[in-house]
């Protein structure tokens, strides 16, 4: 198993530790649900190091990464990023990603450590005969999510260089903590505000220590995976492996947002996908709310009032912050529309719940 | 780990405190410490008689469901309401207020087969 470098530093406050995609990461410090609490009300930060970091370089950076994007990267310019997915060619995906744009010739794709040697394996096979400049650096990398509200304003006592209202989904090289050449951008998967920071692992003990000291007085915390999923599952956004994989499309999980036809994007797979969105798919990717006690978990069987089986649940959980049972799922179309009653069948008794838009947590 | 000596254990983590004939029974802090945050717990089998090791109920956890096991057989006489409302009571105080079912004890010769706190120590240690 893989460790990162704040390995001993989680161990001492006394982190409840998992192997979570071969790597030895904290699930939880104090409890899940302060958490969880901390980061929609002040600061955490999050060891998210087991990220992999993926750069593509050179005169064919730009052909390769708009091969393999189904976002539109024309529209970027240096000190952006981008969410965007690697769509395969069967309808499916390969992995969920951001795009940060440095040059036309310089990107830096931030990929799943749950797939980051295949989606290494992806690239290496989709630069035939494009020729752009592939390294890995996921292994040199340490990457901390600062997230909450209050995280820029602690964050700022770290550099000089202003990133306060630096808008949401750009980055900056900076000094931080005394470390040049860190890369900070206002990204992250708890729809509560923040950054992440993208530092060389031999800098990452002593800047996470700065991190803690000066997220001091705004009350900040170490927030393990398991608050990181109740965050992101309250904003809807997926995770790979649960909401989307090889075998489901952007357009069925909502994401045609991140899938643009536009001229000259001529993607993996783009034929196939814009007759997908043309004609229409027959499952949704959805969010609900139970009305009755229960929680939904990954795999439980969707029905329809009849009993007949409509989909599966994709995430679940007890929100936090909503205090109600959410999910996720697919579910046949006619039964995607937000309001429509269903039912997610809960160790053999049907239990009702209802289509709801996301994100599920408002603010 | 806090283990008292006055109860007694399964394997299952669960502790059971003997009454007379009535068992309450409750999951043990090194449970709802591996469970974490608990968010629900799920009883309807009040008022039935069911056999050592079948399920009673189960345990929802932010991340994990588990089920809950009869350390004895007899009826299930009542479930913690108070858990209904507030099931964190489970993680704040495992063996007082967050008891979970009192059972009728219908074979005393089962509580042979519970352990004590010394050997519910060497299973989790």
């Amino acid at each position: 198993m893989k460790t990162t470098v704040f390995k001993d530093k989680h161990e001492a406050m006394g982190a409840k530790m998992v192997d979570f995609a071969g790597y030895y990461m904290p699930v939880q410090f104090e409890g899940v649900n302060v958490e969880h609490q901390t980061v929609r009300e002040a600061v955490g930060v999050f060891d998210v190091s087991h990220m992999g970091e993926i750069w593509v370089e050179g005169p064919k950076a730009y052909e390769l990464v708009q091969k393999v994007s189904s976002n539109d990267i024309a529209v970027l310019s240096q000190g952006k990023v981008q969410y965007t997915c690697f769509p395969n060619d069967k309808g499916g995906i390969v992995d969920d990603f951001l795009v940060y744009h440095f040059s036309r010739e310089k990107y830096l794709l931030v990929v799943n450590a749950s797939n980051i040697e295949k989606d290494w394996n992806w690239l290496v096979k989709q630069n035939e005969g494009v020729g752009a400049q592939l390294s890995n650096a996921s292994d040199e990398t340490s990457l901390l999510a600062v997230q909450g509200p209050l995280a820029l304003k602690a964050m700022q006592k770290l550099t000089d260089e202003p990133i306060e209202d630096m808008p949401f989904y750009t980055f900056k090289v900076l000094e931080f903590a005394g470390v040049k050449d860190v890369l900070l951008s206002t990204t992250g998967y708890t729809g509560a505000g923040g950054c992440e920071i993208y530092i060389p692992n031999e800098s990452g003990p002593e800047i996470y220590d700065a991190i803690l000291e000066a997220g001091e007085e705004f009350g900040i915390k170490p927030v393990g995976l398991a608050a990181r999923d109740t965050l992101r599952l309250e904003m809807g956004f997926c995770l790979y492996g649960n909401d989307i994989n090889d075998e489901t499309s952007p357009i069925e999980a909502s994401m045609g947002w991140l899938t643009k036809f536009t001229d000259g994007n001529d993607f993996i797979n783009r034929d196939y996908l814009e007759k997908q969105k043309q004609e229409g798919v027959s499952r949704k990717l959805i969010g609900f709310e139970l009305l009755d006690k229960g929680i939904a978990r990954q795999h439980y069987p969707i029905k329809d009032a009849q009993g007949q089986t409509i989909g599966e649940v994709t995430s679940g959980t007890m929100s936090p912050s909503l205090k109600k049972a959410i999910g996720m799922g697919y579910v046949k179309k006619p039964f995607a529309k937000s309001g429509t009653d269903i039912f997610i069948e809960i160790r053999g008794k049907l239990v009702k719940a209802q289509v709801v838009k996301r994100p599920f947590y408002k603010g | 780990m806090n283990l008292p000596g006055n109860l007694k254990y399964t394997k299952d983590h669960e502790w059971i405190k003997i009454e007379g004939d009535v068992a309450i029974i409750g999951i043990t802090d090194f449970a709802q410490n591996e469970l974490g945050d608990i968010v629900y717990i799920e009883v309807n089998t009040v008022g039935e008689t069911l056999e050592q090791e079948e399920t009673f109920g189960t345990i929802e956890a932010v991340k994990t469901v588990s089920d809950l096991f009869m350390p004895v057989s007899g009826e299930v006489l009542e479930f913690n309401e108070k858990l209904e409302g507030a099931p964190e009571t489970v993680n704040q105080d495992p063996y007082e207020g967050g008891w979970i079912v009192k059972v009728k004890i219908s074979d005393n010769s089962e509580l042979e087969d519970l352990l004590d706190a010394d050997a519910y120590k060497a299973i989790i240690e």
